[in-house]
């Protein structure tokens, strides 16, 4: 007979959900003992890779040499494409992404040869040797040329309700406008790596810092030309990934496995940063125009948008994020009759890619841009225009995709920080400030976020677990999602731990692997706890039937099994309690299944792309968030001073962790709105390539008042335990920031110009909005002049 | 032979490529993985690591941070290397490590080792600081995940009583095994040479011209973390004590060219107050700790942080070949693009500033996209002599305008003899610095925004130089 452990007596319940629980690797994290791809022991004799790339961005190749390649130092293996035995493409939903170049050019950079050696710095050496010739043709790097070429990656897309060119055309208040929107570099700390080690025949093991390792798998396969079942993808935790590694992971996986299986040998290719920032696709840039037509007292009445996501040479998810951006045009406003285009426009530049917000707040910012330019034109402050355009019942409720808004928290939300952060106060002040002070100018804004919830790819929202429970008592857990530092492993341990009623760690949250969890998705879309927290739900609901029913069966009242509960190391009924542990080994010596499978699939989700008409969302989350700034209209630097916000996580699993969420998200949201600047060359070349040249925020960049709230209401949908999704509606919320200094600006127009202000704004973008508003007053000053001999000396030129 | 104490391990290392960083030493030598590498360039800091190094008389330790991406071994010579394994005790975390984790602070965690890192190093040198303190502190770390509040907190909470840990408590161990490890044999390996004088060294350039000198490495590293040169010989200025010292002299400060920036900067900022703005903002504190003042006017680049204070404050440079000194004005030594005046078998012995007279008003202003640890769009330093409101002499530095740091001689000639407060002095000075330069458009800004800015940095220097200015000119204040 078989010898149990003894169990722990400190079975007390701690670790439950609706509690700050620390990150369940943060101890490991301080002390350098959290290990990342890079830092797995490498098996003996593991070789390291490094690809070559183009030096043009669109042609046909017509020789490839690399014989100086072969002949590099310590250079063993060299690959092109002709070298895959299986799949040459990997494009994740569409084709268009080959493993290596296929022939023609596609993009300044893009990987042409893999290069095989025994160090990594002899293998990136190796690959800058290899010549590739080119017959060069002429790039297309911008929306403009794209439009004119007619170069599309995906068709268009449109929706819409009413009439909106007939509103539009009849209004009698009407404004236009258009904006050039940034890309941005997701700069995870950790840069894309993979390690791949054969194993027995074809198989393949891969150690992969990847947001979807079931996709991983599936493209390692197809290259290799082996079924699923013999590769195994196990990744255990990234560095950062933020969209980044959602399907621009596995070229490399799919690199290394090619090399490890013709060599017979565990490769390595970890990308350098500045390699990485060229060959992997980045937050897409958007330009992205409208048309709002509105009343006296600025209500909406039509609005007309073109959203163009400037994708890339390839689909990758370009299709998916361009629809998010359609889909966020509204922001948290009826806009009236409504009709929104987007376009997915080709480029030869690298493929752009997931990155928090999906889109979102590419198409957000323009309804953020609408009320502005209303505010300024009716002479309305923007808070008054944002108020009396949201959503409800008597502005509208029908958002332009044709799905009902219920449950809106915005208006309750604005009025709770308007009065806490004292937004009409603040605003005197700062007009009383910007009088007295012709070269700093502060600025205000508060701006609300409603995102949507759930893959709008229908089928991506499914989720799998698989629970064991050990006959000591303790519990391992596994379920399809995939932990970059967001805590979801933390609050699924939460999740466990209070299902079963036992000390979070008594949980043990595991690698995600391929082998434990099949065809998963990615972990993506903010919805990584709700659909595998609702998974591992799931599957401790069934271990729990079958304890429950154990112990009300050894009682004597296993008619009662439904009432017995699981709470602080103790099964109980009415009287009678019992160790879990004590149970758990109860139940394996009565032969019952201490482990099972859970799954979860998110209900009422029905959008028919067809008509544009539907549910693509499960919930929306909300946020709001006021930010104030300063500007130098001298030199265009500015700060941001303060920045309040209240944010909606409905009940929130782990509230230390949901506000992290929030303050990164925010920080990581005002990055791209300001000093993260892309920069491609005439050439099509990014310029901007490394963390010299890329500048995301720095410590200091954290503003001194920095109040993050959550609105404590629970979600109205039953999502796990009424908690609501965190990972990217906070990086909305930094739309703020932007709408903070173009109020700034305005302020050198008393408030009757709105500025172009593209993003990022950089300080250098700001100093031009200043002179350009500055201009602007002096001419209209000049006109006036012209008419009346008392000309305003004193106009605005007094501060530049 | 280059020795130090990993911890309290006793390390000699006497054949190792000339260019073998700090951090591959670490994770594919010793093959500890704590440290990572996010950039190899010294710009996001979680390779960070903390050199403990004895003052003269082995009396103290001196925690500082370095990137060791981009350090040389030379570097670590007679020091102790910490790194982020070595700071719990058992399973008791240090106390900066268990602030961290009490606050949230970290997430996806791979830039905590070097937060870490740059939090221990600021627990032995400043005993509660302040924000802004912590903020200085870790300049040279970025995260991407949590906007850094609860790092922030996180460090001020570890920082604002710190106990004894057990490097201090070893500390006399440590000092014990840091004076054997300086005895006085020869130092160095045959492809990273360490000559410790002046005779030494001029022999090692005669008997190796190829090989490169290097100081504190921040620069010269990058041309084999970054575009993967061999580079097969080095010679380190790091431990030649005739490069050493800032001294005061009765009409000038004279600095040692190797002397890490940290170290001058007390001295630096007594005489230059008003350079505060440029040396908190010179790349960060980790790159401060090892780059030194002789390789930054050495490397010429043409936005150079130190370089266009240098020309403003009419700063010498004194070149050494080993027999024969002399001196090279700051305003010739530049000849071309990261092209100097400096002959062959020369190198930087010296640079010497003059000190300023009481009429002499100085500032310094650096513009970039982000405040900290980033490379200047313009920098302009104004040095204004002012006799009874009259402009005497004006003597100016500029970086990113042109292929060199660069002076203005028109900004001088166009205003001197002008009333220092009229609006004619103003427009003026304007008019001339928004022509002076042909500046080139670049990833940091356009040609004509660095023009704009030049001129209007004129009007900000001139508000703020009024006797009654009452105008807020600046959104962040450096001083």
């Amino acid at each position: 007979m078989r010898k149990l452990i003894t169990p722990s007596s400190q079975d007390k319940s701690t670790g439950r959900v609706h509690t700050s629980e620390k990150h369940e690797s943060a101890i490991r994290q301080v002390q350098g003992a959290a290990n990342y791809v890079d830092d797995i022991t490498e098996p003996q004799g593991t070789l390291h890779a490094a690809v070559g790339l183009s030096d043009c961005a669109r042609g046909r190749i017509f020789a490839i040499n690399l014989d100086d390649v072969r002949a590099s130092e310590g250079v063993i293996d060299v690959v092109t494409i002709d070298d895959v035995p299986g799949h040459k493409d990997i494009g994740p939903v569409f084709k268009g992404d080959p493993l290596l170049a296929d022939g023609e050019i596609k993009f300044f950079g893009q990987p042409v040869f893999a290069v095989l050696a025994s160090s990594a710095h002899l293998a990136r050496q190796a690959a800058l040797k290899g010549q590739i010739e080119v017959e060069c043709e002429d790039a297309i790097l911008t929306p403009k040329q794209a439009h004119e070429q007619q170069a599309f990656v995906r068709p268009m897309h449109r929706f819409g309700q009413g009439d909106a060119d007939t509103q539009l055309e009849n209004a009698v208040h009407k404004v236009s406008g258009s904006l050039n929107i940034g890309g941005q570099e997701h700069m995870y700390l950790e840069g894309q790596v993979s390690l791949a080690v054969p194993d027995e025949e074809d198989r393949m093991n891969i150690y992969t810092s990847s947001q979807h390792p079931s996709e991983v798998q599936k493209l390692v396969s197809e290259v290799l030309n082996v079924r699923l079942h013999r590769v195994l993808v196990d990744m255990r935790r990234m560095g950062g990934g933020f969209g980044g590694k959602e399907t621009q992971a596995a070229q490399w996986a799919c690199i290394a496995a090619l090399l490890a299986h013709r060599n017979r040998q565990a490769v390595k290719l970890r990308l350098p940063r500045f390699v990485d920032m060229h060959v992997t696709g980045k937050r897409h840039p958007f330009s992205n125009a409208f048309d709002v037509a509105f009343n006296a007292e600025g209500k909406i009445t039509a609005t007309r948008m073109e959203i163009n996501g400037i994708c890339g040479h390839s689909p990758d998810l370009s299709d998916a994020i361009v629809d998010r951006a359609m889909f966020h045009a509204d922001n948290g406003y009826f806009l009236g009759d409504s009709d929104i285009v987007g376009h997915r426009l080709q480029t030869n530049m690298v493929s752009h890619t997931a990155y928090r917000g999906f889109g979102g707040p590419q198409g957000m910012i323009m309804a953020e841009a609408m009320i502005d330019k209303i505010a300024r034109y009716t002479g309305l402050d923007p808070l008054t225009v944002r108020k009396r355009n949201l959503y409800g019942e008597t502005t509208g409720s029908k958002t332009p995709y044709g799905m009902e808004v219920e449950h809106n928290l915005l208006p309750d939300m604005i009025e709770a920080l308007e009065t806490k952060a004292q937004y009409w106060q603040r605003r005197e002040s700062i007009k009383a400030f910007n009088q007295t002070s012709p070269i700093i100018k502060k600025g205000l804004a508060l701006t609300p976020v409603k995102f949507g919830i759930s893959f709008t790819s229908k089928h991506l929202n499914q989720a799998g677990a698989l629970v064991h429970i050990y006959t000591d008592g303790s519990i391992q857990v596994n379920h399809g999602g995939t932990e970059m530092g967001q805590g979801l492993h933390t609050k699924i341990g939460q999740i466990a731990a209070n299902e079963f009623g036992v000390d979070l760690s008594m949980i043990e949250v595991t690698s995600t692997r391929t082998d434990k969890v099949p065809n998963t998705s990615p972990t993506a879309a903010s919805s990584g706890t709700d659909m595998n927290g609702k998974a591992v739900q799931n599957a401790c609901i069934t271990l729990k039937a079958r304890l429950a029913s154990c112990f009300a069966t050894k009682i004597g009242k296993p008619e009662l099994a439904n009432h017995v509960t699981f709470t602080d190391g103790l099964v109980r009924l009415n009287d009678e309690s019992m160790a879990f542990s004590e149970l758990v080994q109860a139940a394996y010596f009565e032969r019952i299944s201490l482990s099972t499978s859970g799954y979860y699939k998110t209900p009422k989700l029905a959008y028919n792309r067809e008509t544009g008409e539907g549910r693509p969302f499960f919930y929306f989350a909300y946020g709001v968030s006021m930010s104030e700034v300063s500007i130098d209209t001298l030199t265009g630097e500015y700060k941001v001073d303060s920045v309040d916000i209240i944010h909606d996580v409905g009940n929130s699993l782990n509230p230390a962790i949901d506000i992290g969420q929030i303050e990164g998200a925010f920080i990581q949201g005002m990055g791209w709105l300001t000093t993260e600047d892309l920069k491609w060359n005439d050439s099509g070349k990014l310029i901007s390539e490394n963390m010299a040249t890329y500048k995301i925020p720095a410590i200091g960049d954290t503003p001194v008042n920095f109040n993050v709230e959550l609105f404590g209401k629970e979600n109205a949908e039953d999502s796990i335990y009424h908690s609501k999704a965190v990972g990217e509606p906070p990086f909305m919320l930094a739309i703020s920031v932007w709408c903070a200094l173009k109020d700034a600006i305005s302020s050198l127009s008393n408030y009757t110009i709105d500025p172009q202000l593209d993003t990022p704004a950089t300080p250098e973008r700001v100093l031009n909005a200043v002179v350009a508003t500055t201009e602007a007053m002096q001419a209209e000053a000049e006109s006036k002049t012209s008419h009346s001999k008392y000309g305003d000396a004193f106009s605005a030129s007094e501060v530049s | 032979m280059i020795r130090f104490l990993i911890n309290q391990e006793h390390v000699e290392i006497d054949n190792a490529r000339a260019d073998l960083t700090l951090l591959q030493y670490i994770r594919e030598y010793k093959k500890q993985t704590g440290t990572k590498e996010g950039c190899a360039a010294g710009d996001c800091g979680a390779c960070t690591v903390v050199l403990a190094e004895p003052n003269a008389d082995y009396t103290s330790l001196h925690y500082r941070t370095v990137n060791s991406c981009i350090t040389v071994m030379s570097a670590v010579h007679g020091k102790q290397l910490i790194l982020v394994e070595h700071l719990s005790s058992g399973k008791k975390l240090h106390p900066v490590q268990q602030a961290l984790v009490d606050n949230h602070g970290s997430q996806c965690g791979f830039c905590t080792p070097g937060f870490i890192m740059s939090m221990f190093a600021l627990y032995h040198t400043n005993s509660a600081p302040n924000r802004d303190d912590v903020l200085y502190a870790l300049s040279g770390n970025l995260c991407r995940c949590t906007g850094y509040r609860p790092i922030i907190d996180a460090t001020l909470a570890a920082c604002e009583q710190p106990a004894d840990d057990h490097f201090t408590q070893n500390a006399s161990r440590t000092l014990a095994l840091l004076k054997d490890l300086n005895d006085d044999s020869e130092i160095g390996t045959t492809s990273l040479l360490m000559p410790q004088n002046r005779v030494e060294l001029a022999q090692a350039i005669r008997e190796n011209p190829e090989a490169k000198l290097v100081a504190g490495s921040t620069d010269l590293s990058l041309s084999f973390t970054q575009q993967l040169k061999n580079i097969d010989k080095l010679i380190s200025l790091s431990h030649i004590n005739e490069l050493k010292g800032c001294t005061e002299t009765q009409h000038s400060l004279v600095i040692g060219a190797a002397n890490p920036f940290m170290d001058i900067t007390p001295k630096l900022l007594a005489h230059f107050p008003q350079l505060a703005e440029l040396i908190t903002r010179f790349a960060s504190l980790p790159i401060r700790n090892q780059a030194t003042m002789g390789g930054n006017v050495a490397n010429a680049s043409p936005i150079g942080d130190m370089p266009p204070a240098l020309i403003a404050l009419n700063a010498v440079v004194i070149a050494d070949n080993g027999a024969d000194k002399r001196r090279i004005p700051i305003t010739e030594f530049f000849v071309g693009y990261r092209q100097t005046a400096l002959n062959t078998g020369e190198w930087i012995s010296h640079i010497e500033i003059p000190f300023l007279s009481d009429n002499q008003r100085l500032a310094a202003y650096k513009i970039s996209k982000r405040a900290e640890d980033d490379i200047s769009a313009v920098c302009a330093v104004f040095n204004v002599t002012i006799s009874d409101g009259i402009i005497e002499k004006i003597s100016a530095g500029f970086g990113g305008v042109a292929a060199t740091p660069q002076g203005c001689q028109a900004l001088n000639d166009g205003l001197v003899g002008e009333p220092f407060a009229s609006k004619g002095c103003l427009e003026t000075g304007k008019k001339i610095l928004s022509t002076a330069f042909s500046p080139i458009d670049d990833v940091r800004a356009t040609a004509a925004y660095r023009n704009t800015v030049l001129a209007n940095l004129w009007h900000r220097f001139w508000l703020e130089h009024q006797t009654d200015n009452t105008i807020a000119t600046r959104v962040v204040n450096h001083a």
